[in-house]
């Protein structure tokens, strides 16, 4: 991915939560949280994300 | 619980039996061998299993008739192979009602569609549905038949006594009291086991949150013999509920209570009403239905840290409690009964040493610590104790609907056979081919019949070389199984390869090569007479 796809993802997720509202973004990200999970096929690598994205949380 | 104006046990399709205490008084004293405290369906599954093996004993049951409150209705294919071996499975094949699939819903949408292992290789189907009060009555009618196992009804076992060899105890009947000795004690005396608290024993786990009305209607559904879960339903946003059918048009609805919904509420007659309308509306169903039973429960994984105490052991619910959604419940008592009955039989009769009694304990709690960890995954889905879980199930549910990949979380994965594979009685495993030892005998064809039916009443040799023929004795019996035949494929057996089978269809070992020495030094660790 170039700078301008990650970019384009950034934005689209931006614009979608706003869609979808605050009550229901938490239960969205989860759902597309599994569904890269899958697309991505690496459980080790997923958990090591899971792990970084848990991170800095109180940053 | 049963609707206004019907008595405790005022079934609409089962008439319960009533059952006297005993009247020759004279012999109540007279020392049995085995006295097993409870006649539900494992107290009698071990009486049963003991006599198979020539061993007499004594069934104590507080009450005059069969049990109303537990109210198991799915029993297992490792239990339909217990109780052919007892010889008591006919009524339970011609009333029980087989099925293979489960169905989940989410918001009234399928999500997915799951079908339990089976294949024609097997003789029984993966699960049957049978309302426990049969269950009972089945067993029944092989316990009564049977001269060696004696029943005393209405009589409460009130004390247990530690006495050189044996355990005394004192039983309380309508006529009277009096004290018995015996040499063993098996206590299947339930969940709320009378004799774990004298013993002062107490079960260890977790206790889950979710609450669930359990109801059986009676109605003339039209749906086959699919277990049906309904997730976030509309006539119970946020909960689940489990929906089976039963012989008789009986269907078992369980519906899970909201957080913070009162239990004395939800069990009010006009609150069940009101709840099983709502979710037969939901299942489509607007014919007449009757209310025939309801209950409570929520889910628990409890288990004794020791199954043994002294010359006691505990089988069924008085060892472990499991949540229901594993349905494990009754399948894991039964399989600790007929674990404990050939084994003790054995030990009594003199065909084993008594050191073979400490294997139940690593083999049976063993079995039950597989089915927490299953259970509280199921559990976890059904009822998520956190808001982590919560979120991640419910998106689960909610991707699933164009998603079947994030159904399969949904799949509770039940029943596949515990493997005793720590235990101090499995010997050795060969090069690693089929079946290990400790796991259960699969299921193969042979000459239009199953190979379970060509196994002896106790160790069975299974073989493809005909040169081991000569090793049966009293205490084996040998099979000879042709080379490349269905059986020999499912367990691994090439020309020369042998498995030993136990008494309860576990594998107790299994060679490449087998050697008669071999196999007499396994019979000898299987039994306890050699330690491994």
């Amino acid at each position: 991915m170039t700078p301008l796809d990650v970019e384009a993802v950034y934005e689209a997720l931006a614009e979608t939560l706003d869609a979808v509202g605050d009550e229901k973004q938490r239960m969205f990200l989860a759902k597309l949280a599994l569904l890269l999970a899958r697309d991505l096929g690496d459980t080790a690598l997923v958990r090591q994300r899971i792990g970084e994205a848990a991170k800095h949380l109180e940053a | 619980m049963r609707p206004e104006g019907r008595g405790e046990t005022e079934s609409l399709y089962f008439r319960y039996p009533h059952f006297d205490p005993p009247e020759a008084r004279e012999v109540l004293s007279a020392a049995v061998p085995v006295a097993i405290v409870g006649a539900g369906p494992i107290g009698m599954t071990a009486a049963l299993t003991l006599a198979k093996e020539g061993v007499r004993s004594v069934l104590f049951d507080a009450k005059s008739t069969f049990n109303d409150g537990s109210r198991a209705i799915c029993i297992a294919r490792q239990s339909f192979n217990i109780l052919e071996r007892l010889g008591a499975v006919g009524p339970f094949l011609e009333k029980a009602l087989p099925w293979t699939t489960g169905r989940s819903f989410y918001r009234g949408q399928q999500i997915l569609e799951f079908e339990m292992p089976d294949s024609p290789r097997e003789k029984f189907r993966p699960m049957y549905n049978l309302q426990q009060q049969y269950i009972e009555d089945f067993l029944w009618r092989a316990v009564e038949a049977e001269p060696l196992i004696e029943t005393r009804w209405q009589s409460e076992v009130v004390g247990v006594r530690d006495v050189d060899g044996g355990v005394r105890l004192s039983v309380k009947d309508p006529l009277g009291t009096y004290e018995i000795e015996a040499a063993w004690v098996l206590a299947a005396d339930g969940a709320r086991s009378p004799i774990r608290k004298m013993r002062g024993l107490r079960l260890k786990g977790e206790n889950y949150e979710g609450r669930y009305v359990i109801a059986d209607v009676q109605m003339a559904h039209d749906y086959p013999t699919i277990r049906r879960a309904l997730f976030d339903p509309d006539c119970r946003r946020g909960g689940t509920i489990l929906v089976h059918k039963q012989p008789d048009n009986i269907w078992r609805i369980d519906y899970q209570l909201r957080e913070g919904e009162s239990e004395a509420e939800a069990i009010r007659e006009e609150t069940v009403r009101a709840s099983v309308a709502a979710v037969l509306g939901e299942l489509g169903y607007e014919g007449a239905w009757e209310l025939e039973w309801w209950s409570i429960y929520s889910a628990n994984t409890l288990a004794l840290d020791d199954y043994r105490d002294g010359r006691i052991f505990f089988i069924g619910d008085s060892a472990h409690i499991v949540p229901i959604f594993g349905v494990r419940g009754l399948n894991n008592g039964l399989a600790d009964a007929h674990n404990m009955g050939w084994k003790l039989g054995w030990v009594l009769t003199g065909r084993a040493d008594e050191r073979l009694l400490e294997s139940y304990t690593p083999e049976r709690r063993g079995a039950t610590l597989d089915v927490f960890a299953n259970a509280s995954k199921s559990a976890r889905f059904m009822t998520p104790p956190t808001s982590g879980w919560e979120l991640m199930r419910d998106a689960a549910l909610n991707l699933a609907l164009e998603h079947p990949f994030a159904g399969e979380l949904a799949n509770p994965r039940q029943m596949t056979p515990y493997t005793y594979a720590d235990s101090p009685i499995a010997g050795p495993k060969g090069d690693g081919r089929g079946p290990i030892p400790g796991a259960a005998l699969p299921g193969a064809r042979v000459e239009g019949g199953y190979l379970q039916d060509r196994l002896g009443a106790g160790f069975t040799l299974l073989t493809c070389d005909a040169g081991l023929a000569g090793l049966a004795d009293v205490m084996l019996y040998v099979e000879v199984l042709g080379v490349g035949s269905e059986a020999a494929e499912v367990l691994g057996l090439g020309t020369q390869g042998a498995v030993l089978v136990r008494p309860d269809l576990h594998i107790a070992a299994r060679w490449e090569r087998a050697v008669p020495e071999d196999i007499t030094a396994a019979l000898a660790l299987s039994t306890g007479r050699a330690r491994a």
